[in-house]
């Protein structure tokens, strides 16, 4: 069977699609499939740095592109999982090195040997979007409960439609429960109403996200279980391996203290 | 939130003016009309009915509402007041 491409995109930059890229690929990798990220963001690579293996890269997106090197060398394997692999972007080089056409056959060399290849789309709706967009199967929409990431999401939708990839799935992320709780955020209902699209993931706001990428150690494996954007990015990739995996309850519960501020500052 | 201005109402919650703030943006996004653009075709619309029919300018109200299937260029233009007749509006969609 032939591997599927799906591509992490928003439009909005700083939402979280590497993050969520990198835990995903890490996620459906622990889960014992072959997968392989790759950084679309020529110029601007993160990938490395979030997946802890900026040390190791030797050849790259570009150079496979123009054919320094071989697809294998390319590909960098994470020791930690069986079968996970990253091949970064191009640091010094821009998003005109690479075509949508190159990016397809790269894809295609990649589905003979991989269960999944997951794509770090850059921000934005120019050359970096449509080569990240182009070998897709599936696509994969990062927003934040806020109203320049929906808006934003909005247009990529629309995009993605355009380019015949549709329906995308939406991954709402950093949702904060308590400010939802507060009528002070978009709900998670706020947003599939506005966007009119499926759901794959809710990722509530988690400090160890930070911390395990400054670490460099992927958060899905030693993340907790529970309401965790550990918890949430191996559901996620459970559902993209065509799991039912019901969504983790995020609603916020006032704890004692919380109604007796609310109750003191004049809100019930 | 305090005493004083739970006294005198509510201010509206964040969450629910942001919803509203997009799903108004949002029409416009996708019909890829611009503030600007309606502006202009309010305008013209004046002119040509103004050509026409003697109607009250400052009134007239262009705007876009869209539902989860459709979206639709609503005119509404108040014509003035002739005589002992009272205003009436075209509607124009």
């Amino acid at each position: 069977m032939s591997g599927k491409v799906i591509t992490v995109t928003s439009g909005k930059g700083g939402v979280g699609k590497t993050t969520v890229t990198a835990n995903l690929s890490v996620a459906l990798a622990s889960l014992g499939k072959r997968v392989v990220a790759i950084d679309s963001d020529i110029g601007l690579r993160n990938l490395d740095i979030v997946m802890g293996l900026e040390n190791r890269i030797v050849y790259d997106l570009v150079d496979v592109v123009e054919g320094r090197c071989r697809l294998r060398q390319a590909m960098i394997r994470d020791k930690r999982l069986p079968e996970l692999y990253l091949i970064p972007a191009a640091q010094t080089r821009d998003k005109n090195a690479v075509s949508p056409t190159d990016m397809v056959v790269v894809c295609d060399q990649l589905r003979l040997e991989m269960d999944y290849i997951l794509i770090d789309c850059p921000a934005g709706i120019e050359r970096g979007f449509r080569n990240a967009i182009a070998p897709a199967d599936q696509v994969l929409i990062v927003s934040n409960p806020e109203v320049s990431s929906v808006r934003d999401a909005d247009r990529i939708i629309g995009l993605v439609e355009a380019e015949e990839k549709g329906p995308a799935r939406l991954i709402i992320n950093r949702l904060k429960p308590a400010m939802v709780a507060r009528q002070e955020m978009l709900s998670v209902n706020d947003v599939l109403e506005i966007l009119n699209i499926e759901l794959i993931g809710i990722v509530p706001e988690d400090e160890s996200v930070v911390i395990s990428t400054n670490r460099g150690q992927p958060l899905v494996l030693s993340g907790q279980n529970g309401a965790s954007a550990g918890q949430a990015f191996r559901n996620i990739a459970r559902r993209l391996d065509g799991q039912d995996v019901p969504f983790i309850d995020l609603t916020h519960r006032e704890s004692f203290i919380d109604r007796l501020k609310g109750w003191v500052s004049g809100r019930n | 939130m305090n005493w004083l201005t739970k006294l005198f109402g509510q201010k509206e919650k964040s969450g629910s003016l942001a919803k509203s703030r997009l799903q108004m943006v949002l029409v416009h996004d996708r019909s890829q009309i611009s503030p600007g653009l309606m502006e202009q075709i309010k305008d013209d619309i004046i002119a040509v009915i103004a050509r026409h029919l003697s109607i009250d300018p400052d009134n007239v109200e262009v705007n876009l509402t869209s539902t989860q299937t459709e979206s639709r260029l609503v005119a509404e233009i108040p014509l003035k007041p002739n005589g002992r007749r009272k205003t009436t509006a075209y509607s124009l969609e």
